[in-house]
């Protein structure tokens, strides 16, 4: 069968210590059996490793932090479209997904494709909303609260007690043991990443994480749980280990029923010594991990990009348990020349 | 006490529980205490064979797997429903 030709635009090309997911997401679609791709990289930083990537990666362009808004990230996007014909575009960082989901449909007017969840099902699963969120689909979350100076730090001490999770509003987290680490973690976080920052109930146990995509109708098309086998100082997986868990699919499938999650997502969640499950955090998108999946035999960013297409796609039913990932690093070679055109017609 | 029904026993020794990704190393008693459990094995018939297959004395036998199944335990090998 002779694969179609297609053309995606990607971001989270920052294949560093503490990666987006965009490099493990081009390696799956380079891996589709159905798909001859062209990968339009999309990135915020010339040192994201991915530009200079041209073997996963055929093109890059700059594009608008999230912070300068909507319309200059369409007025880039027109550009970029101009030059590529971008069939489907997957947006990678938690941080943009806001001003992407505002433009699907604006996308899909100028023939570009996309799977994302709606806006309503991207804000209530905000750190913030997970206690109601688990409330109203049944998962356990630990207790959890935002803040916005520290000056409410010192009443944590009787409503949480310690240890207790400082986390940021995209990214980052710090188990604090007192309330000067408390306090020093908070500085940290909010300077990063803004206010608020969710302060959570230290849940003991070990962490298991799972990836999935949901078909926006309440299915879940695709879904591998992992356990971290060991950690960098960044909390990052360095490596993991397809887990057969159960009772975590059946809280992933649960959870699509109620929500009808549309997209890539990953649950975060605590297993604790009684076998009991609490979720301490939901991504909006692909983890950095899943190329886990398409290992232990899941394609989902394949699998997105049918979706995104409007295709009728089944849902897959088994996975390689066992199946292990373990990252390395590797230094790039880089012309000057190519920073240099990177950095100034921000394309290369 | 049962062992997990999804633990995975390699002859070389090597043990993977497939529900939280441990794997573990074992020598030749291990394995055949191991493979006792998962085809469902009294521990009073495991000590029995074992005492048939080592000559040594009974105590030492008794205190080793009594030792042997409170670690498997620990590490979360065995069915705690059980």
């Amino acid at each position: 069968m002779s694969k179609r030709k297609i053309t995606i635009a990607v971001s989270g090309l920052n294949n560093i210590d503490s990666p987006g997911p965009g490099i493990p997401v081009i390696r799956a679609l380079k891996d589709s059996e159905l798909f001859e791709i062209r990968i339009i990289g999309l990135s915020y930083d010339t040192m994201e490793p991915g530009i200079y990537m041209h073997d996963l990666v055929d093109k890059t362009y700059q594009i608008p932090l999230p912070s300068a808004g909507q319309q200059s990230l369409i007025t880039r996007l027109t550009y970029i479209h101009q030059q590529e014909k971008i069939d489907v575009l997957i947006p990678n960082f938690d941080a943009e997904l806001f001003n992407f989901i505002k433009l699907q449909d604006t996308l899909k007017k100028m023939g570009i494709d996309t799977f994302l969840p709606a806006l309503e099902q991207f804000e209530e699963r905000q750190k913030w909303a997970l206690n109601t969120f688990g409330e109203k689909y049944g998962i356990k979350v630990p207790k959890s609260k935002q803040i916005n100076s520290t000056a409410e730090i010192h009443a944590l001490t009787h409503e949480f007690g310690y240890p207790l999770v400082v986390k940021g509003k995209f990214y980052d987290a710090t188990v604090a043991y007192s309330p000067d680490q408390a306090m020093a973690a908070f500085n940290k976080i909010s300077s990063k990443w803004g206010l608020p920052i969710i302060i959570q109930q230290f849940t003991p146990g070990i962490e298991v994480n799972l990836t999935g995509i949901g078909d926006g109708k309440g299915n879940l098309i695709g879904a591998v749980p992992m356990r971290k086998t060991y950690i960098t100082d960044k909390g990052k997986a360095w490596a993991g280990i397809a887990l057969e868990d159960e009772t975590l699919m059946n809280i992933a499938r649960n959870m699509l029923k109620g929500n009808k999650w549309r997209g890539g997502f990953e649950l975060e969640m605590i297993k604790t010594d009684k076998r009991e499950y609490y979720l301490i955090e939901i991504n909006p998108r692909f983890p950095a991990w899943v190329y886990l999946a398409v290992g232990a035999g899941q394609n989902h960013p394949e699998a997105l990009v049918r979706l995104a297409l409007g295709e009728d796609v089944k849902p897959y039913e088994s996975y390689e348990t066992g199946k292990m990932f373990i990252r390395y690093s590797y230094d790039k070679i880089v012309d000057l020349k190519e920073f240099e055109i990177i950095s100034t017609l921000g394309e290369l | 006490m049962k062992l997990l029904k999804n633990i995975a026993l390699s002859d070389t020794g090597f043990v993977f529980n497939p529900g939280n990704g441990d794997s573990f190393s074992v020598n030749p008693i291990g394995l055949s205490i191991l493979k006792d459990l998962q085809e469902g094995k009294s521990e009073d018939a495991i000590r029995n064979r074992v005492i048939e297959d080592y000559q040594t004395d009974k105590e030492t036998i008794e205190k080793d797997l009594y030792d042997f199944l409170k670690m498997i335990e620990q590490f979360n090998l065995t069915d705690y429903h059980e």
